[in-house]
């Protein structure tokens, strides 16, 4: 037998369906937590600061600015607030609690007593964290994009249905979930390895500003390298601005999308280990 | 080599290698031969850090009722938290009726942990408590709940079943735990401290339903302090200190194994002095003394079957018509302080 009909025999054998039953089962439990924990309001404020900001701008400049200028602002909103402090942090703070918050609350026990796999665990609860993620920021980006928009009534509308608005308003929706899946396997992953995983992630908040000054080939272990090249508008920088919009040596559309993907199931890959390792041990916390 | 709670006598060594110092002694039963109905720790060390939790544990439980007894830190939560896999051994193997902790997805189809930890997740009622778990385990939504509403009720718990837990007394809350423990018709039932804050009422429900248990030919390995609890329910005991096991099996074969102190037994029968003079005469027995009513005598021997059989002949001879007679010191409590001391008393 060839190693891949192996594989594929491996693969059938599992018990997928028992699987997705408990995934559904941590979602179940997860999500009403994520969404209506008190501590998570300032993630909410987070994912619509800027929608009340642009809403403000909306009514307070309604007869200046025009489209162009709006738009470039919506893409500088998007690079420089949602990519590198709004998703990067509210994705600190849902996916390192995932794990950290039930110890510190001392129900992670109940898990690892129910007959589920470690592993499936971890997935659960990682897909938890991404739906609850994507659900908040994609909502901030979409009424940011919307609010933007609509005050130039007709020519707003005309400009998204029949100009490049629509596939703009796609773009930054796909580079928010992708946000979403690197920075949250990496922030889940590094809750399992250290207790305060804070100092550990502006380490990671300062890798992914100063990569770009690094070898085009470190560039590729930084999100948000792939990101940058996948946002719909470019933003014109010079001087240092150029650190944060500029990309040297771009990869195509496919491996920009990819990237972040295989980065965060390597990242997954290595969170599975340390799952397995997990202890309870609530004393010492 | 394991020592066994089910097939083996075995007498303490000196205090300066602990891991021989261990009383066990307890009946054969039958066990299969790879160990698929016992739970077995063998050569098992667990540090946390430079702290020692359990140290070089060699045990082989069979089903029943076993106590796990030892004062705070002997290292009963920690030896139940290694057979869950809450906690991984830093030295050894633990197996659960030949399943390895580590394989929480197979362990956990037929083992029920209720912890001591008194927390539960946020906003969750007695029902859905149980009701998550139960989804977890893979179950379908009518399954979770007609095994939910069985667990509560057998815990005596469906009237507050859709109450909020973080309103429930601490009783409650640990009769909850206990649900979510057995709600899955676990075969090994590991419960840490499960009588504790339970009003008298709770308790003795609790024993009688942790012997039915017991005598379905379920493991049900309880830790306690309450050593006469532990007396009434135990098949078996495991007696632990500083994270040692010191002593384990039957509780009157491990009693007789401490020779350091000689058995006691009461004797109530019609000539109490003249059973105190003839028993008196013998080698083996330390003192015969009346007791303060003068119907009886309490007997130190150290050799109770010798006495025994010495008591047949004197019923016989001296025609003494007898109407108690009974171990005074061979239950749980007495063994604890022969073997652990007094510095640890427990209740």
């Amino acid at each position: 037998m060839t190693r891949l009909a192996r594989l594929r025999t491996t693969l059938a054998e599992q018990p997928w369906e028992l699987w997705t039953r408990q995934i559904a089962a941590v979602l179940r439990m997860d999500l009403r937590k994520n969404f209506l924990s008190r501590r998570g309001i300032w993630i909410y404020l987070l994912a619509f600061a800027p929608v009340v900001i642009i809403t403000l701008h909306a009514i307070i400049d309604r007869h200046s600015g025009s489209m162009r200028e709006d738009t470039e602002v919506l893409a500088g909103i998007f690079q420089f607030f949602y990519l590198r402090l709004g998703i990067f942090f509210g994705c600190l703070g849902i996916f390192t609690w995932l794990f950290r918050g039930e110890i510190i609350e001392k129900s992670l026990h109940y898990y690892f007593l129910a007959p589920v796999k470690r592993e499936v665990l971890l997935l659960g609860k990682f897909v938890g964290g991404l739906v609850t993620s994507v659900t908040l920021f994609g909502l901030g980006v979409f009424a940011s994009f919307a609010m933007m928009y609509l005050r130039f009534g007709d020519a707003g509308q005309y400009y998204i249905f029949n100009g490049p608005g629509m596939g703009q308003l796609l773009a930054y929706l796909g580079v928010t979930v992708l946000a979403c899946i690197g920075y949250g396997s990496v922030f889940l992953a590094l809750s399992l390895l250290f207790k305060n995983p804070v100092i550990p992630a502006i380490l990671v908040l300062g890798w992914e500003t100063f990569t770009p000054v690094l070898p085009s080939i470190v560039q590729r272990f930084s999100i948000t390298y792939y990101l940058k090249q996948l946002c719909p508008v470019s933003i014109p920088g010079e001087g240092l601005l150029a650190l944060f919009t500029v990309v040297s040596q771009p990869v195509g559309t496919v491996a920009a999308i990819l990237g972040p993907i295989i980065l965060a199931a390597f990242v997954l890959l290595l969170a599975c280990k340390l799952v397995r390792k997990l202890e309870i041990s609530y004393v010492a916390e | 080599m394991s020592a066994s709670l089910g097939d083996r006598v075995q007498v303490t060594g000196d205090r300066e290698d602990r891991t021989s110092n261990v009383v066990s002694a307890s009946v054969p039963r039958h066990s299969d031969a790879n160990g698929q109905d016992r739970i077995i720790l063998e050569n098992v060390s667990k540090f946390y850090g430079e702290v020692l939790g359990v140290n070089r544990v060699n045990l082989s439980i069979p089903p029943g009722v076993t106590g796990l007894v030892g004062p705070n830190g002997s290292g009963k939560t920690t030896l139940m938290n290694l057979m869950t896999g809450l906690i991984h051994p830093t030295e050894g193997r633990v197996s659960v009726l030949g399943i390895s902790p580590t394989r929480p997805e197979e362990l956990f189809r037929r083992v029920g942990y209720c912890a001591q930890f008194d927390s539960f997740p946020k906003g969750v009622t007695g029902f859905s408590f149980i009701y998550n778990t139960l989804r977890l385990h893979g179950l379908d939504d009518r399954e979770a709940v007609r095994l939910s509403q069985e667990a509560m009720e057998r815990v005596g718990m469906t009237e507050p079943a859709l109450r909020k837990v973080a309103g429930y007394s601490k009783g409650m809350r640990q009769r909850i735990r206990l649900a979510q423990a057995i709600a899955h018709h676990p075969t090994v039932l590991v419960l840490d401290e499960p009588l504790n804050g339970l009003d008298p009422m709770a308790r003795a429900e609790s024993l009688e339903l942790f012997q039915a248990l017991g005598k379905q030919g379920l493991h049900v390995i309880i830790s306690s302090h309450i050593l006469h609890e532990v007396d009434k329910m135990s098949d078996q005991v495991i007696l632990m200190s500083s994270g040692y096991v010191v002593a384990e099996g039957q509780i009157h074969t491990v009693r007789t194994e401490v020779k350091e102190h000689p058995m006691q037994i009461l004797i109530r029968c019609s000539d109490p002095n003249l059973l105190a003079s003839r028993v008196f005469a013998q080698d083996h027995v330390v003192e015969a003394k009346l007791i303060d009513d003068g119907k009886g005598v309490l007997v130190r021997t150290r050799d109770a079957d010798a006495f025994y059989l010495l008591l047949n002949q004197l019923v016989v001879k001296e025609k003494l018509s007898l109407d108690t007679v009974a171990p005074a010191d061979d239950d749980v409590n007495s063994v604890y302080q022969y073997l652990i001391g007094s510095e640890n008393k427990t209740i």
